[in-house]
């Protein structure tokens, strides 16, 4: 696929959270399960500050949704519930940012203005995002480009979602108020293999500063991608480096085709009729469960007439994109479970007959698409209401949206893209002026090139060993073991880039190992209790289920054996193979058995100390 | 050179849109308002993301006016009246349940219009007949005595064609209004209803929206002749509790559940559309009321170390004091004397406790009994802010000394509880 033809772009936004307390009250920035309570919220669509009401919010306050809040211990307080105002800016959280900006050589702001960026979806308990620019016009200069980085804002994280039922959200409030900060790209990025690099390399930088959270869900990327013809679409909140390439791929992909149905539709002068028809009568004795359940609850079955769009809806299993599944993501959103449309009629119990039926009821030719749903008239007319505009946006082509990123690569429709008029001044905090003082206290922060020959100086690897610490975001865990054990740097490489790899390959899960564990193992190790080989021994039996350290010792079974066991062990072989002391070299043949029983467990030197002292005691007798 | 300089230099002004060329950038957006906070050199532009930022006069290098301030219309709703409703009036005083953001000063401001407040909560229209006035709009620290008399002509106006009256207040004083008009009104045809909210009205996780919409249930849905105030109970929204006037009192200084019933339960509460009256309650009546009030009163904080001379100064041409006295009703030994050679000569003095939970006592302890014999009267278990008012109230209504001790232990608003299970 030629992505430049296409006019394929590309925006990154990086959202990385920084190892610090919260950015506007002092908790922690901890994940938690202990939870002491519960709060129970509504929020409502507020006008934004020059009188308009966003249109992702109303859609949001439309729903009428109901949002529960877990509180915990330590990790929230009265301003994470919204029952006390925020606290000043977090000033080490503020210092971090300001370094990176200053890094990627950013203009940085003269005073920094915290604003309310309003969020209604419940993820946020004031009904607001704090956000602020701190600066503008950076560039992030790698080996083969140089990319726009137009902003850096800094900002709090929302709420973490437990549950979702019906109208009904769960929220854990432990998340909410850890400071992140979001580097933006110009959408210079012009292929899905180079939205991983820039990803990749943005990511390196900031762990330089060794002042931001490591794990899974510490760093989110919103991607924004358009192609010629088609539409700025943004895709929220992938936690995934190796994934950003397959979004990209799949949604110029997905744009790609709706464009082409977007012509075709208007080829045939395609038109949306508004009026939802009661077709319930048609389906009473449906052999269609999902129809027939509905009914007996209450409910009915109503359709909409698509002109024009028979065939171009298209068909699960044939086409990866379709408008089809756009229709029914519509639909979910407005509350809607599901919905039927002819192109993949009959089917579902759905019979041709009652098909056609439906097709006479509501005056629907066979260029015409029929779109069915079977819920309480209530809902199903909301729902049709969704899929009769989004139905009217694919004579159009492309809409702009927000997506949610799936696990398989692609992604759903989520809301709106969010307005202009959504962004007020946070009163409740002062601006920030960024003076001498301030700039004077920021951090450096270490190159990725300069860090790459610094390491290899300083420990002496080869550059494809640091570039792979680096790059598998292990060199932190390096140069702390390092520092431990300098004069097992080789294990402590080869520990953190193939055994672990190795580990991963084997399905584990390589998390559960902290750097006091390794620090344990490598321990044990230059104390001599086990051999190199053990250390990958003990690092699976840990992670197969060892309670500790210790533990995983024991069952991997690497202990290195003392001289008289040795000894037992050689002089049993030596009685079990009698044919030994006839071999042209009894040695050689010996140690051949001893080592491989042995394996990991001995030194070659002691073994062979062993079996010479072994072959001639029994020679002597 | 300061921001106001530099505008009046390039002609220019806030609301205007610019494009300034800055060292190492380029802002384009709108001129914003100056912040109270904000450094004397800084203007602020909000550019087209949205975001404001602050750019320091010298960084400019160059400015450019790309289009003039438009003048903003604001669009009015109209009251829709349906049939059948009841009529609730709703009386705007000022605080965060009607405000908007104002940018000079970075804070939150009282809405000039209800129509501000009622077009973000339509669903009101269903419940009753809205009819809003806005009477004044100030801070609630700001209250005295004048506005208290004012806000109750206002009311009493009201009640005259609606079925009960919504007092939307600043929720710093708004327990001292409240008790102002309990004493005021001795009877009433509907209740009173007064109701705030902590989290400002521009933000969508106000309390604002619930307390409102329930209080205009409760005025227009209840046999309630009192005055009452409504907040939420808990940090949820789900139910408000319905206090009265004389036993509510602001404990907390942000959480929206800050105002509880002190020595009393609630009178009832409000979930969705079901209201519960638990209390024992005045039903309506007729419209009596009276706003005369002696303001020549003093309430005095008691502490250790408390010099003389301010305490005495407490008391210099007051017609009376109420002392908020620690434990059961205290004070130093030491102003003991005083007190009593205050009382000699005329002056009233009411003993309540800063411990706010709990009866006053004076029986138990020496001090105590050394104050009633100087002719201290006793607070019970009224609040200090409650009996304040309360002072006020009977001082300009009683004939003598006599019956100034006899009303002011007289349960008159149902500020004197005869028990306490808590």
């Amino acid at each position: 696929m030629d992505w430049e033809a296409i006019g394929l772009k590309v925006g990154l936004e990086i959202h990385q959270q920084l190892d610090t307390r919260k950015l506007f009250c002092p908790c922690r920035s901890e994940l938690r399960d202990e939870v002491s309570g519960t709060i129970v919220r509504r929020l409502r669509a507020a006008e934004g500050e020059r009188g308009e009401i966003d249109v992702a919010a109303r859609q949001t306050a439309e729903r009428n949704l109901l949002f529960r809040y877990e509180i915990v211990p330590g990790s929230s307080c009265l301003v994470e519930c919204d029952e006390e105002p925020p606290h000043e800016i977090n000033t080490e959280a503020l210092r971090i940012v300001l370094s990176i900006a200053r890094h990627l050589n950013a203009r940085i702001l003269d005073e920094i203005h915290v604003m309310r960026k309003i969020v209604v979806d419940g993820s946020n308990t004031t009904g607001f995002q704090r956000t602020a620019l701190v600066a503008i016009n950076g560039a992030l200069r790698m080996e083969q480009w140089e990319i726009g980085i137009p902003t850096l804002c800094i900002e709090e994280d929302a709420a973490r979602k437990i549950e979702a039922q019906g109208n009904e959200i769960t929220y854990r409030l432990d998340r909410l108020g850890i400071p992140l900060i979001e580097i933006a790209t110009t959408p210079d990025i012009h292929s899905p293999e180079q939205t991983r690099e820039v990803a990749e390399h943005i990511g390196m930088l900031l762990r330089a500063t060794k002042k931001v959270k490591r794990g899974i869900g510490t760093i989110r990327e919103d991607l924004n991608i358009s192609i010629k013809g088609g539409a700025r679409v943004e895709i929220k909140g992938v936690q995934e480096l190796n994934m950003l390439a397959e979004y990209v791929r799949n949604e110029a992909l997905r744009q790609l085709k709706l464009i082409e149905v977007a012509g075709k539709l208007r080829e045939r002068n395609a038109v949306v009729h508004e009026q939802i028809h009661k077709v319930t009568h048609i389906f009473r004795n449906t052999k269609s469960k999902v129809i027939a359940n509905a009914i007996a609850s209450g409910g009915g079955v109503f359709a909409i007439k698509l002109s024009g769009f028979a065939g171009l809806l298209g068909k699960k299993g044939e086409d990866v994109h379709r408008i089809g599944s756009e229709l029914a993501q519509y639909a979910r959103v407005f509350g809607l479970g599901g919905i039927f449309h002819s192109d993949e009629l009959p089917g579902y119990g759905i019979t041709a007959e009652e098909l056609n039926a439906v097709r006479s009821a509501i005056g629907a030719g066979s260029e015409d698409a029929v779109v069915l749903a079977a819920e309480k008239e209530a809902v199903a007319r909301k729902g049709l209401s969704a899929v009769i505009e989004r139905a009217k946006m694919a004579i159009q082509g492309v809409p702009e949206e927000t997506r949610d990123p799936l696990p398989d690569g692609t992604t759903r429709y989520s809301r709106p893209l969010p307005g202009g008029a959504r962004m007020y001044p946070e009163t409740d905090i002062p601006p920030v002026r960024v003076n001498a003082v301030l700039m004077e206290s920021l951090i450096p922060v270490e190159e990725y090139g300069a860090k790459i020959e610094r390491m290899c100086a300083q420990y002496g690897l080869s550059r494809e060993i640091a570039r792979q610490i680096i790059r598998s975001w292990r060199d932190i865990e390096f140069e702390e073991l390092s520092s431990m054990f300098p004069h097992a740097i080789a294990e402590i490489a080869r520990l953190l880039t193939n055994t672990l790899a190795e580990m991963q390959n084997k399905k584990l899960e390589i998390e559960k190992l902290t750097v006091e564990h390794l620090a344990q193992i490598l321990d044990a190790y230059v104390k001599g209790r086990f051999a190199k080989e053990g250390i990958e021994k003990v690092v699976e039996a840990f992670l197969c289920g060892a309670a500790s350290i210790e533990e995983a010792i024991k069952s991997a079974g690497v202990e290195k054996l003392g001289a008289s066991e040795i000894e037992n062990i050689v002089r049993e072989l030596y009685a079990q193979h009698p044919e030994i002391s006839a071999k042209p070299n009894p040695e050689s043949a010996l140690m051949g058995l001893a080592m491989a029983k042995l394996r990991g467990r001995a030194d070659g030197k002691t073994v062979n100390e062993v079996v010479k002292k072994v072959l001639t005691s029994n020679l002597q007798s | 050179m300061n921001y106001e300089e530099f505008l009046r230099t390039h002609n220019l002004v806030a609301g205007d849109r610019v494009r300034i060329q800055m060292d190492g950038g380029v802002l384009e957006g709108i001129i914003m308002p100056h912040h109270e906070f904000s450094a004397p050199e800084i203007i602020t532009i909000k550019l087209k993301n949205g975001y404001n930022v602050g750019c320091s006069v010298e960084s400019i290098r160059s400015i450019e006016l790309l289009e003039r301030a438009g003048i903003e219309v604001q669009s009015a709703v109209e009251h829709r009246q349906k049939e059948g409703l009841p009529v609730v009036s709703i009386i705007g005083t000022g605080g965060t349940i009607a405000s908007y953001v104002d940018y000079r000063t970075g804070a939150v401001h009282p809405a000039k219009s209800p129509d501000e407040l009622i077009k973000t909560m339509p669903e009101i229209f269903n419940i009753a007949n809205i009819k809003p006035r806005i009477l004044l709009s100030i801070l609630s620290e700001d209250m005295n005595a004048d506005y208290w008399r004012t806000i109750a002509e206002q009311v009493a106006q009201e009640l005259k064609e609606s079925s009960g009256v919504v007092v939307a207040h600043g929720t710093d004083t708004m327990g001292y209004t409240a008790a102002a008009l309990a004493f005021m009104f001795q009877e009433l045809p509907g209740p009173v209803i007064l109701v705030g909210s902590q989290r400002s009205s521009d933000r969508p996780s106000s309390d604002a929206y619930l307390n409102l919409l329930s209080a205009v249930r409760v005025a227009s849905g209840t046999d309630l002749g009192e005055v009452c105030v409504l907040m939420h109970e808990g940090p949820s929204d789900t139910r408000c509790a319905i206090h009265r006037a004389t036993k509510v009192r602001k404990m907390h200084t942000s959480r929206r559940d800050a105002f509880k019933s002190i020595n009393a339960e609630p009178l009832g509460y409000v979930e969705g559309e079901k209201i519960e009256i638990t209390g024992e309650h005045r039903k309506r009546g007729e419209l009596v009321y009276d706003t005369k009030l002696e303001e020549r009163v003093n309430l005095l904080y008691f502490y250790p170390n408390m010099n003389e001379e301010l305490f005495h100064a407490h008391f210099d041409r007051a017609r009376g004091v109420v002392i908020a006295g620690t434990g059961l009703g205290h004070v130093s030994t030491k102003f003991v004397p005083y007190i009593r050679e205050y009382i000699a000569s005329g002056g009233c003095v009411v003993m309540c406790s800063q411990c706010l939970y709990g009866t006053v006592n004076m029986h138990v302890y020496s001090t105590g009994r050394a104050l009633l014999a100087a002719g201290i009267i006793d607070g019970r278990d009224m609040l200090p802010e409650t009996a304040y008012v309360k002072l006020m109230w009977v001082l300009a209504h009683a004939r003598d000394k006599d019956e100034v001790r006899r009303m002011m232990m007289q349960n008159i608003a149902g500020e004197i509880s005869e028990r306490r299970e808590e």
